[in-house]
């Protein structure tokens, strides 16, 4: 595959495009004053509004309208001092009204950029990435083929659920990326994971993406050397940063071998399987569908004034990029360590485990160490691990109280990731107790010592370092459950022998 | 009290407040009016008796125990059919929407119940509001009650007879290019579409959401100026509401004087293509303005011509996307023959069956002119003329307070004459669709029959925006100088079925 991608790369310039959707943590719906949260009963969170009703009509959540100005400040764009929604009418039953409101030509915020930091060969390098457009539109229902495998292909029936219909979303559009070379996937990667962690430090949305609230169209072309631009794919509904990255590669690996069996690339989207990185081919856009769009007549133009925009501006928190230099700076890592903690997604687990009470050395050491290991070995993200930083925060105090030992800890995590409930549900049902009792440990070491008459002797005449076989068969007497410093000072008590 | 079904609203709310009368009683001689005539006119869609007679007993309690000051009070109301009314039917005049109840009231239909005004039913209408005859309405004509054989005009025919037959004393309307003017025209009796935003839109069904207005309708100038006061306002599940007082049309109407005024006639709207004795009682009209102290002159409004061009583009684009939503997935009828049809057979299926002729017309023509390619040639286009209709007004205003023009071409048609000629059946709405594109007020009353056909003429009076009170104003003058003439108004000569 390594080979096959630097072979592509040899050959072929890629150009890239990201459209990206993301959910606004608004507490109402993008139209209406429906909640706004995921799930729920199907069909509880709607109202003649949002169902489309003949008669209902749409008001403009101002909150959504806020957070979308704010996104665009941050993504230094110009905001339209009046603009206005569109309607993109095409028939799909999730979509009550059979068409969706949303902005066409008239964007609110346009023509800005966000710089990503990506790993290369000299080190950590900065790329920027020029955003087209954002704009807000509302979200469609779901969905539910039953009476088969859940897919619409066999299914006897179809079920809608419209309480995501209305959640007001924003569209992130970046202009064509050129120039990424090799660092194509990488980039597309970066990029997203550093608008989402933009829209975290707003706090315009928590950005689920176990939820689907973050979806990203990815668009990949072609070209040789000093060609024109090749035809672009659109490779829809991408739901992980990993699969941001994957789909580009795989796109990459794709169209190239089919230019080089002189074939053409149809312009088409495709859609992205999780399970084996692969594209696969879905509509043809060669015959673009007409979406007759035109503007929203049922709402008046959007006309943010200048004072709104400058106290929208006065609110925009430290960006990650400069937060990321502080962080680094305050806690004395390299810019090499810090890129590769943000490249393992745990950045905000970090800064979350910190803010929860743990010192920012443990919280790294978990983070980076024994849970993306994990994280790796799962082929997840680690936020979707089931561990979390109140959880890190609750296993140190242990530690620190000396309730539970190093090794038992890692028992906990173990426990944690597999499922087997909270911190005091894993220490109960592993039985994960630091054996405390002095009279017990003697016992236990006095085994060990006429286990072992020779290693007394040692330690008795002088060679302390003998020590650590006797606190050795302790601990593996007491499973671990002692406190190994505890039971070295109890050893040498014993046999009258100091440091 | 005689005849409780031949009074004004304001007298009936009147008597109705003084314990005259009771709420009920009026409301049980409408619908027994309408048991009477109904079959024959053919106004109404929904009437269901036993609710009325509830809501107006009710009504008459909440009056006993003075908890309602309303000025219309206990007076019965007929609702156009394209009004959302919960639990009650709303058909929209289609059969798609059979059967369908809706979950919610219009805002108008919740400020009428706040108002004690006791609905009667829902009235018939073009389908989905497309249509100036009520011949295209799914459940059949309206007939005009001046004239059996004749239509009532439309779209809102239904509201206008009910009016004219006397099976009401006042309706709701709504105006997308005329639906509530002409219809008044042709039945005698007055009709108002307010400013654009003057009145929510909010669970009207929506035509053209651009030109859409609901507005009231009723016998004399006072009743609907009573009737707009209740219905006007802010509206804040409307955004294209506006956030302004309801002018003061009541005392306008009390103010029935144009001494000093400034009336503009029309130039464009009083030649060619208008009937003979449409524009005699026109022109006569006019004299009498003069005589009441009116300064009256010719104004020129150059872009007219390209009025009628304009709306339909604008109103077919809009309603294709307003209507796409009725596609048997979530009310109404769905045509599904249970052979595992894929979402898109359903949906083609039953808009087949459930739309009549006209709507899938002026769906196609809507695609057509929002489609990638066409658009700026034919929507945007008809948006610059639609600019350019707004500066003729403003220019017009620039030196009149008001401005005046026949309401319709010609006097009411016969049933079936233009059904096979749009193009004629559009024709009929000239002189009410530039008021739309602009988004003014403009008021239709009667002003006398037409000598050569015996029928109602009416005459449309323009105000610019958020002047509505001047429409009464100036209605009102004219309204009782002819009724001096007369020895009362016009409608009292429609025959009594």
């Amino acid at each position: 595959m390594t080979t096959g991608y630097q072979a592509v790369i040899a050959e072929f310039e890629p150009i890239i495009g990201l459209e990206t959707h993301i959910e606004l943590g608004t507490n109402s719906k993008m139209f209406c004053s429906c909640s706004a949260q995921f799930g729920g009963d199907p069909n509880t969170h709607v109202c003649p509004v949002c169902l489309g009703l003949p008669g209902s009509m749409p008001v403009v959540n101002r909150v959504a309208v806020e957070s979308t100005i704010r996104m665009g400040l941050a993504l230094n764009c110009s905001i339209a001092p009046w603009c206005r929604f569109a309607r993109k009418n095409y028939f799909y039953p999730d979509m009550p009204k059979n068409y969706q409101i949303s902005q066409y030509d008239e964007p609110l915020c346009s023509d800005g950029y966000l710089d990503v930091t990506v790993p290369t060969e000299n080190g950590p390098g900065v790329f920027r990435v020029e955003i087209e457009r954002v704009h807000m539109e509302e979200d469609t229902g779901k969905l539910l083929h039953a009476g088969g495998s859940g897919r619409i292909h066999g299914a006897t029936h179809s079920l809608v659920d419209y309480n995501r219909a209305g959640i007001p979303l924003i569209e992130v559009v970046t202009k064509p990326i050129l120039g990424t070379g090799e660092l194509a996937p990488e980039i597309a990667k970066a990029y997203v994971s550093e608008l989402r962690d933009l829209m975290r430090a707003l706090g315009v949305s928590d950005v689920r993406m176990e939820e689907g609230s973050l979806r990203c169209d990815v668009n990949v072309s072609l070209n040789r050397q000093g060609e024109g631009w090749g035809t672009r794919t659109e490779t829809k509904n991408v739901n992980s940063l990993r699969s941001v990255e994957r789909a580009v590669r795989t796109e990459m690996v794709r169209q190239a071998e089919q230019l080089r069996l002189g074939e053409r690339i149809i312009l088409e989207t495709r859609h992205f399987n999780e399970e084996t990185g692969d594209t696969t081919s879905g509509r043809s856009k060669e015959e673009a569908e007409d979406y007759r769009y035109f503007p929203e007549p049922d709402l008046v133009p959007v006309a943010p004034s200048e004072s709104w925009i400058k106290q929208l501006r006065g609110t925009l928190p430290e960006i990650p990029s400069v937060r990321r230099a502080r962080l680094q700076n305050d806690w004395g890592i390299s810019e090499f360590d810090m890129q590769s903690l943000v490249n393992a997604g745990a950045l905000e687990l970090i800064i979350a485990s910190i803010d929860a009470g743990v010192q920012p050395s443990a919280a790294r050491k978990w983070w980076t160490g024994e849970l993306t290991r994990v994280a790796n070995e799962r082929d997840c993200e680690l936020e979707e691990l089931t561990v979390t930083p109140a959880d890190i925060a609750q296993i140190e105090g242990l530690i620190s109280e000396g309730v539970l030992t190093d090794k038992m800890a890692r028992s906990v995590f173990e426990g944690l990731l597999d499922g087997e409930g909270n911190v005091a549900e894993v220490i109960d049902s592993r039985g994960l107790v630091v054996v405390n009792d002095d009279d017990l440990l003697v016992e236990a070491i006095n085994q060990a010592l006429s286990e072992s008459p020779d290693i007394a002797e040692k330690i008795k005449s002088g060679k302390v370092a003998a020590a650590g076989a006797i606190v050795g068969a302790v601990m593996k007497s007491t499973k671990g459950q002692a406190d190994a410093a505890k039971v070295r000072t109890l050893l040498l008590e014993q046999l009258g022998v100091k440091e | 009290m005689s005849d409780l079904t031949r009074q004004s609203a304001a007298t009936l709310a009147s008597a109705i407040a003084r314990k005259e009368v009771s709420s009920e009683e009026v409301t049980r001689a409408h619908l027994d009016r309408i048991a009477q005539v109904d079959e024959r006119v053919h106004a109404f869609l929904h009437v269901d008796r036993e609710s009325s007679i509830a809501r107006a007993r009710e009504v008459d309690q909440q009056l006993a125990k003075g908890e309602l000051s309303s000025p219309l009070a206990g007076v019965p109301i007929a609702l156009k059919d394209l009004l959302a009314t919960k639990g009650v039917p709303t058909t929209c005049g289609s059969r798609i929407l059979e059967g369908w109840r809706p979950p919610y009231n219009a805002t108008i239909v919740d400020k009428l119940n706040a108002a004690g005004v006791v609905s009667l039913g829902k009235t018939n209408m073009d389908e989905f509001a497309m249509g100036s005859s009520t011949e295209h309405s799914g459940y059949g004509p309206t007939q005009n009650p001046w004239d059996l054989e004749r239509i009532p005009g439309g779209s809102g025919g239904g509201s206008a007879a009910a009016v004219a037959s006397f099976e009401s004393p006042m309706a709701i309307g709504t105006d997308t290019g005329g639906s509530i003017r002409q219809p008044a025209a042709l039945t005698g009796t007055v009709g108002v579409k307010p400013t654009y935003g003057g009145v929510s839109r909010y669970g009207i069904v929506a035509l053209a959401s651009s030109l859409d207005q609901a507005g009231p309708c009723a016998r004399d100038v006072m009743d609907t100026a009573l009737l707009h006061t209740v219905i006007g306002g802010h509206d804040p599940r409307d955004s294209t509401s506006i956030n302004k007082p309801v002018p003061d049309v009541v005392a306008a109407a009390l103010n029935a004087d144009v001494r000093g005024m400034k009336i503009g006639v029309i130039k464009q709207l009083k030649g060619e293509g208008f009937q003979a004795g449409v524009l005699e009682r026109f022109n006569q009209s006019i004299e009498i303005l003069i005589e009441l102290g009116a300064e009256v002159i010719e104004v020129s409004c150059p872009h007219f011509e390209y009025a009628l061009g304009a709306y339909y583009l604008i109103l077919p684009s809009e309603a294709s996307s307003n209507l796409a939503r009725f596609d048997g997935m979530r009310f109404g009828i769905r045509e599904d023959d249970g052979k595992n049809r894929s979402v898109e057979e359903v949906m083609s299926a039953t808009r087949e069956k459930g739309f009549g002729a006209e709507v899938k017309r002026r769906i196609m023509l809507g695609t057509y002119a929002l489609s990638s390619g066409y658009y700026d040639a034919y929507y945007g286009q008809a948006q610059r003329i639609r600019t350019l209709i707004t500066r003729d007004f403003a220019d017009a205003f620039s030196h009149v307070d008001v401005l005046v023009s026949p309401t319709a071409p010609t006097t009411a048609f016969k049933i079936g004459e233009k059904l096979d000629d749009p193009l004629a059946m559009y024709l009929n709405d000239i002189a009410t669709i530039p008021v739309n594109l602009a988004g003014n007020c403009a008021m239709s009353l009667p002003i006398g029959r037409a000598p050569e056909d015996g029928l109602p003429v009416g005459l449309q009076i323009i105000a610019p925006p958020m002047a509505d009170h001047l429409l009464y104003q100036v209605g009102s003058a004219l309204e009782s100088a002819l009724a001096d003439r007369w020895g009362g108004l016009l409608i009292s000569e429609a025959p009594t079925l």
